[in-house]
């Protein structure tokens, strides 16, 4: 008797954990539509399409920053997928256990515990200077920060996401698969390539998703590199600026209603964007889940 | 939304203080929010203050837009801004509010090219600069105001604040009495759309740009590039005469005819010895204390704060490297305190 109220109230406690979470989520989303009201009413269309963000002459367009964190968050994901891929593939198939694994694991796993103000510090400080040498090599103006500097960083911060669920799913991998190939007479970078990636495909994916979702959303270290400039880029070593970005940086003395309500109707945009890429990327995992 | 957050913040910082050891319900509290500029002098003042007085104040330095919203929120006891109300805020306050003026302070510019030399510019230039006209150190308009410096033929890059603050207000102030274009094309605020340049946050943001960034150029708090050793430019003043920074003669600029409510911006200052690019620094309250069911207690507390700071504040200000108030200033806001009034009748005598 008393072990099934408990597992009753147990479930009940599950339920309502599960539905508290579904309504926070909604009421955040709900409080974002009701504050950036104002600022739909003000700017309208404008706010999307329009490059101008102008809080003194009172003209808002966020596509600047829309194109600021895209940009830099696709950059960073693809300067991150190789070595997020070698790492989870060196962990998950050559070195699954033994000290080296377990160093680079927990190095990992230190990694993803870093600040991103330290991140933004080490950018600043030395990354910085080596982009600027690039820079000075291509001829472009050489300010070290900008659209580049900010993926590297972000790419950076990202890969110990992508690699611990890429080597955990990789190491997945049923080894009667793994067995018969190499049966066939495979060699080992054959069967990496023809049977443990394409089974392991999905998996890596949902690492790949979620890191981007931390790209999108980081604010601090991005904000110490990227310049910026509320201006369109012109190319990856232009200074631009990010959504969340130009929210820590104005939100704290912003004053006017329309002004604020503008910046909420970018940290709504922010989500948004946000949902739409985690519904494309389901799309695409449930396609490769054969 | 905004507001709501501010209060929770605000709601949390009290409870964090009311849950502090000794602190009991009968002990003398006020609670303050807004700029951070003069956060370093504020903290000073207010242990120094706690110390003598045995009244303790707790003062969040969130910025001056936060400062102003809290107080309208009635949830602190006055703010902090470095941007004075303007009318239509006076407005929109309910009642009307009191400005305190606290200190002085002063935005430089400072900047990196090699050796260091003494750079001198004129308030024509400085907009030049900042609208991205003038593209090289050695161009000849900065040659010209600075004969025998050894300027390279170097690209300029300016760095400016990225976060909303009251030194880019105070800095696009200036730009916008010194020059009609700036002022249709750009204007003044806090932030800004800048035509080009890079953004970093905070003063010590900006100050690691332009010393990351050879060649570059920003602007900064007085103060936070006397303590940081940086290089800054004199700059011309409205008499025509080149001015450096310092505490001094941004004391002196404030030498000029001040209003009775204090609320004035004395950029591009009259005065001949006074640095062009200053500018006050508020404490905010309502005229009228009793709101929202404040004690007469913790209104007489607040007013004789304000008293201390006009006076024995002031002796603190220098040591801290901020300017203290010239002698007509700490007499008008004598006058403005005596105006406060608990139910109608004068606090302070």
């Amino acid at each position: 008797m008393i072990k099934v109220s408990f597992d009753s109230i147990f479930k009940t406690v599950l339920k309502a954990v599960g539905v508290l979470m579904l309504l926070l989520l909604a009421g955040i989303f709900v409080t974002l539509v009701i504050d950036s009201l104002p600022a739909m009413k003000a700017a309208g269309f404008a706010f999307f399409t329009g490059t101008t963000w102008d809080p003194v002459f009172k003209e808002y367009g966020s596509l600047v920053f829309l194109v600021g964190t895209l940009l830099t968050s696709f950059l960073a994901l693809a300067i991150s997928l190789p070595f997020s891929l070698a790492i989870a593939i060196f962990l998950g198939e050559y070195f699954r256990s033994g000290l080296v694994s377990s160093f680079l694991k927990s190095a990992i796993e230190l990694m993803a515990g870093i600040p991103s103000v330290i991140f933004g510090m080490w950018g600043l400080f030395v990354l910085v200077p080596l982009v600027r040498q690039v820079e000075m090599q291509f001829g472009v103006a050489p300010y070290g920060i900008g659209i580049l500097t900010a993926s590297l960083i972000l790419a950076v911060m990202i890969i110990p996401y992508s690699a611990s669920i890429s080597s955990d799913v990789v190491n997945l991998v049923p080894a009667d698969l793994k067995e018969a190939a190499l049966s066939l007479g495979a060699t080992r970078y054959e069967m990496i390539k023809k049977v443990v990636l394409p089974s392991a495909r999905s998996g890596i994916f949902a690492g790949v998703l979620l890191s981007l979702g931390r790209a999108i959303g980081e604010t601090m270290a991005v904000t110490m590199v990227i310049g910026n400039a509320n201006i369109l880029p012109t190319s990856i070593f232009s200074p631009a600026n990010t959504m969340a970005s130009i929210i820590a940086n104005e939100f704290a003395e912003a004053t006017d209603a329309v002004y604020i309500s503008c910046l909420i109707e970018v940290g709504l945009l922010l989500m948004m964007v946000t949902l739409v890429i985690s519904m494309i990327g389901r799309y695409i995992m449930h396609r490769m889940k054969i | 939304m905004k507001k709501a957050l501010l209060t929770v913040i605000a709601l949390v910082a009290a409870l964090a203080a009311a849950m502090l050891p000794g602190a009991r319900a009968e002990a003398k509290e006020l609670l303050g929010a807004g700029a951070t500029f003069p956060f370093p002098y504020y903290s000073k003042l207010f242990d120094t203050y706690n110390q003598e007085k045995g009244v303790k104040v707790n003062y969040q330095a969130i910025g001056s837009g936060g400062g102003i919203q809290q107080l309208k929120a009635k949830t602190v006891d006055f703010g902090g801004t470095d941007d004075f109300m303007k009318d239509k805020e006076m407005a929109e306050a309910g009642a009307p509010i009191l400005h305190i003026p606290t200190c002085l302070g002063a935005v430089v510019i400072t900047y990196n090219v090699p050796g260091d030399p003494a750079i001198k510019l004129t308030p024509s230039l400085i907009v030049d600069i900042f609208l991205g006209r003038i593209e090289k150190w050695n161009d000849k308009r900065i040659l010209d105001v600075n004969p025998g410096a050894q300027l390279p033929d170097m690209n300029i890059a300016t760095v400016h604040r990225s976060d909303g603050s009251g030194t880019t207000a105070i800095f696009s102030d200036y730009l916008s009495t010194v020059s009609a274009e700036w002022k249709e094309r750009v204007g003044a605020g806090k932030s800004l759309n800048w035509p080009n340049g890079l953004g970093a946050k905070g003063n010590p943001g900006v100050a690691g740009l332009v010393k990351q960034v050879p060649g570059a150029i920003g602007y900064v708090e007085l103060i936070y590039a006397v303590q940081n050793k940086m290089p800054y430019a004199d700059v011309k003043n409205k008499s025509g005469v080149f001015i450096k920074p310092s505490m001094k003669s941004v004391t002196a600029a404030a030498g000029v005819a001040i209003p009775d409510d204090t609320r004035v911006s004395i950029v591009n200052t009259a005065a001949k010895d006074g640095y062009p690019i200053s500018g006050f620094t508020w404490l905010v309250f309502y005229k009228e204390q009793n709101y929202a069911g404040r004690s007469k207690e913790k209104a007489t507390d607040l007013a004789n704060l304000m008293g201390w700071i006009l006076h024995e504040g002031q002796q603190l200000a220098e040591g801290l490297d901020y300017a203290p108030l010239p002698a007509e200033a700490v007499k008008k806001a004598e006058a403005i305190l005596k105006s406060a009034t608990y139910d109608g009748a004068s606090i302070v005598q």
